[in-house]
């Protein structure tokens, strides 16, 4: 039988399953094997806290949506074209998500009375008419894949466990995925478990044949590469970018790095990801507490390393009385916050952009520090970089604000070689600065970056005190001097300011030049702001688009932006942190759009304000 | 995993070309404790001392925490860093762990060490990194002006507890031993010779050595060591601990007691052989715990000297073990290769 194939130029997959089931590995399978094919991708796996939450209950549904296209695309996408349900619990969790007329593979092995009470179904959603509006291919997936494994010495719970692979491979041949690299890949990761390996390959295959003979699916999709720009290409999550932006600051700063860490989620891959290059001289120590963490990396910079932490809010909180000590010390630390939903413990695993005024603001006394947030996975690395050049430059601490969406969301890296990347490298102080010739003044300034000379342990005759308290001018001698207390202050906070000149300008994409309405955005809200822009633009709607990077200092012609606009939307995933901070700063009357639900923006949701804003004018 | 070279902390310090004294070390600042205070002492024991390590005064770095002890770092003419209240034991271990050609010392007291920063001292000491902590413990909170603090004897009255404090106090010897110290020692500020003997015992020990010292807050803890020091008493009450030698003051002497455990005895009710000889590098700690447990608030009798002095491989030997190993094995990492590991794809 030939079955016929549809063309598409995009789809939003689905798999939605228990924590148990290996959805998340499912997921990032058919991510290599569509970016392998050459479709431009963006990927968003959410799952719960728990490790095994109660099986088939609603708290334990595990998902992973992947977007794929013939074209460049910014998001995971809003609403799913295929959802994957391995049982009640995740057609229930995931069914609102669901457009009309959307297709539903459902695995029926499950359905069973007890898993539909125990999510609340009181008839079997398969059977009775409740799901008309969808086009519903019913598969029993663990049965079948049982049935395929007949012949292997498998336990039938072993047997029952590649499922997902079953699943893959059925979605694999819906939508013409190469097949090759998973079965390679499932070779290397069972490599001490043949049987297992080669179990969980048939299985996948199974799934593939199974589409190609069932009648359940009559069609098959075809989406074609995209036309990116020429290079080489992997596919990256925000987290790896992140350790590979670290390593690449480090070769490129030629100071060893050294990260002090504490486990945390949405921040720990980092860690894990640090700790397996150390080929690269990395040290990576797994501290006692955050406090630790950051104590270790401030310690190992004061011995001119580029010292790293990396945590997420409550970290953060806990770490913000030694950055303050960086700040006073003036030496280089990195911290990076991987944000996830607060206040307190929160929701560990869901996004947000809640800590951008902490960060700010959240040490005692006058504390300025410089502020990155990336806006996409992959500009992480390049994000990573920017960081560590201020740090080492500046002689500050800096907080790099990425977070769970972008830490765990993946998408297509052209990969750059490491000659493109820029030389941020510096000097240690080697001698007297003083004016006599003989004396060191470890708080003599730059007059350009007014930043203060490194001078690391071994160096002799730079033999120095730093400390927490007060420091005079130039000597760094404790001063308890009121004068010198204010200027101190404020050459600290002139330090930062001038970053500014040190940073490229606000850039605004308004192709026309006629737009009256600015969106503003900052961190990984990009990809739903620019999405959302261009549906606008697409209906002939006008309207202007800038992003952020740096969000202290903000870029020179900030204040120019905002106010060359009748109107500046401004959408945030927190209650409008940076709102705040502009309308203060720049008297311009911030239109906020705010949603705290742990997940990003829709882009159809952003199109509709930005709509609104418009026709507002 | 690359072998440990030398067990000896001063291994990888260069040495100084020259030869330095105890001016050498004195930095220029004004130095701003009370009149009276054991500090003073100490800090000449350690200005007198370090000159005869014969390391390059710019290798060696003192950090310390919050409190009057924790300002030591600003008398000494070396690279120092007075930090945050409690956190000296983490940031000592960023630089010792990435710097093991320096000679890094921590300076803390009773409240900075085992108060505030408690999880940090314990586990910088089961870590073993290669630190020198000289816990200053004057058994009272001197800088916020007289509170009790975790070492002081229950009932004290301070400020912070006019009825008297509640909580037992922290035994920072059977702390440290605990925690799987491999070097801990307990001397006094006024005792200089012996304090000294003990530092460059600490100083040599390659990991982390934990120094307790005795000292006096003459404004609001005074006397609090003096049975220690009053020549009527001291000789009685201090026993000496020595490597290989009987543990003994002038007239106790400590032996295995019937129950297992060990006691103090007058001198004269045993014979010689009876008394325990002491053995710091016991790998079993277990009676270095049990001489620290002698020691109760009355002073009755003390144990002073080197309770624990074992070989174990220093935190940042073994670090740089797998970064020489990461290496050996597969080379020095080369960013282009790590950028493009794994799945990757061309366009164009």
């Amino acid at each position: 039988m030939t079955k016929q194939v549809q063309q598409l130029d995009r789809v939003i997959i689905r798999f939605a399953g228990d924590s148990g089931d290996g959805m998340q590995l499912t997921g990032d399978r058919f991510t290599a094997g569509t970016a392998e094919f050459g479709n431009d991708l963006s990927t968003l796996p959410n799952f719960p806290a728990e490790i095994r939450a109660p099986a088939g209950t609603l708290p334990g549904v595990s998902s992973f949506q992947l977007h794929f296209a013939d074209h460049d695309i910014l998001t995971p996408g809003d609403a799913p074209n295929v959802l994957v349900a391995m049982n009640p619990a995740a057609l229930k969790a995931n069914l609102g998500d669901l457009p009309r007329g959307a297709d539903i593979i459902a695995n029926t092995d499950e359905f069973t009375k007890r898993n539909l009470q125990k999510v609340g179904y009181d008839g079997n959603p398969l059977e009775d008419d409740s799901l008309a509006e969808w086009r519903l291919h019913p598969v029993p997936l663990t049965s079948l894949t049982v049935k395929a494994l007949e012949g292997f010495t498998l336990s039938k719970k072993d047997a029952e466990r590649s499922k997902n692979m079953f699943a893959l491979g059925l979605l694999s041949w819906l939508y013409h995925r190469p097949t090759e690299a998973t079965i390679q890949f499932l070779e290397n990761k069972f490599a001490k478990k043949p049987d297992i390996a080669k179990a969980n390959i048939a299985a996948f295959q199974a799934g593939w044949n199974y589409g190609e003979t069932t009648e359940s699916f009559s069609v098959s999709y075809e989406v074609k590469p995209a036309k990116l720009p020429p290079g080489v290409y992997r596919n990256i999550s925000g987290n790896q970018a992140l350790a590979y932006g670290l390593i690449a600051a480090s070769v490129q700063a030629r100071l060893p790095l050294f990260l002090g860490s504490y486990p945390i989620t949405p921040a720990s891959d980092i860690l894990h990801e640090l700790s397996k290059h150390k080929r690269f001289g990395i040290r990576t120590f797994q501290a006692e507490d955050e406090i630790a963490g950051v104590g270790a990396a401030l310690g190992a910079a004061f011995g001119g390393a580029l010292g790293v932490t990396t945590t997420s809010g409550p970290g953060v909180a806990l770490k913000a009385e030694t950055v303050g000590l960086a700040v006073t010390t003036e030496l280089p630390l990195l911290v990076v916050d991987v944000q996830r939903a607060g206040p307190s413990t929160g929701m560990p695993t869901k996004t947000e952009q809640t800590d951008l005024l902490m960060a700010m603001f959240g040490r005692n006394g006058e504390s300025p520090l410089p502020i990155v947030a990336p806006s996409t996975p992959s500009d992480c690395f390049d994000a990573a970089i920017e960081a560590a050049r201020l740090a080492v430059k500046y002689r500050t601490p800096v907080m790099l604000l990425s977070d769970g969406y972008l830490a765990n969301g993946s998408e297509p890296w052209k990969v750059p070689s490491a000659a493109e990347l820029p030389d941020i490298s510096t000097e240690f102080a080697t001698g007297p600065n003083g004016e006599d010739g003989v004396t060191f003044l470890p708080f003599k300034r730059d007059a350009e970056t007014l930043a203060r000379p490194w001078a690391i342990p071994g160096t002799a005759g730079l033999e120095h005190r730093i400390g927490g308290i007060e420091k005079a001018e130039n000597t760094g001698n404790i001063s308890y001097d009121p004068g010198n207390h204010d200027k101190m202050v404020r050459l600290r906070q002139a330090k930062i300011d001038g970053i500014a000149q040190d940073i490229p300008p606000l850039e605004v994409d308004d192709p026309d030049g006629d737009a009256r309405v600015l969106v503003l955005g900052w961190g990984s809200t990009y990809g739903p702001i620019a999405a959302a822009v261009r549906r606008i633009r697409k209906s002939g709607g006008k309207v202007a688009q800038a992003h952020l990077r740096h969000l202290n200092p903000l870029p020179a012609n900030t204040g120019e932006v905002l106010r060359a606009y009748d109107k500046v939307l401004l959408p945030e995933i927190n209650l409008g942190q940076l709102a705040l901070l502009l309308r203060a700063r720049f008297l311009v009357d911030i239109i906020s759009y705010n949603r705290v639900r742990g997940l990003p923006f829709k882009a159809e949701e952003l199109a509709g304000v930005i709509q609104d804003v418009i026709d507002s004018e | 995993m690359s072998e440990i070279q030398n067990g000896r902390g001063l291994s990888l310090v260069p040495k100084s070309d020259v030869k330095l004294g105890m001016k050498d070390f004195k930095s220029d600042q004004e130095v701003r404790w009370c009149p009276g205070c054991g500090d003073y002492a100490i800090l000449a024991a350690v200005q007198s001392f370090v000159p005869e390590l014969g390391l390059k005064r710019e290798n060696m770095v003192f950090v310390s925490g919050i409190g009057c002890s924790s300002r030591f770092p600003y008398y000494m003419n070396t690279y120092g860093f007075h930090s945050i209240h409690g956190r000296a034991p983490a940031i000592a271990t960023g630089l010792a762990a990435s710097r093991p050609d320096l000679s890094v010392w921590v300076i803390t007291g009773d409240g900075d060490a085992l108060s505030i920063g408690g999880n940090h001292l314990i586990h910088a000491l089961r870590r073993n990194v290669n630190l020198n902590i000289l816990l200053f413990n004057n058994r009272i909170y001197g800088l916020t002006k007289g509170q009790y603090s975790p070492t002081s004897e229950i009932g004290k009255i301070t400020k912070s507890t006019p009825m008297g404090s509640l909580d037992k106090p922290f035994n920072p010897i059977s702390l440290a031993i605990g925690a799987e110290a491999s070097f801990v020692a307990r001397t006094i500020d006024s005792d200089r010779k012996h304090l000294q003997s003990v530092l460059r015992e600490a100083a040599e020990h390659r990991g982390t050595s934990l120094v307790e010292i005795y000292q006096n807050c003459n404004i609001f803890n005074d006397n609090a060591f003096e049975p220690l020091k009053d020549p009527e008493q001291r000789d009685d009450i201090t026993l000496r601990m020595e490597h290989g030698r009987p543990i003994v003051s002038a007239s106790k002497a400590v032996r295995r007691a019937a129950d297992g455990g060990i006691e103090v005895v007058p001198r004269a009710e045993v014979r010689e052989d009876e008394i325990l000889v002491h053995d710091a590098h016991r790998a079993d700690p277990s009676l270095a715990f049990a001489l620290s447990r002698l020691d109760e608030p009355s002073f009755e009798h003390v144990p002073i000297g080197v309770f624990r002095s074992v070989e174990r491989p220093s935190y940042d030997e073994l670090m740089a073990g797998q970064l020489e190993e990461a290496v050996g094995d597969r080379g020095r990492g080369d960013l282009d290769d790590l950028l493009l590991a794994g799945d990757t794809w061309r366009i164009g």
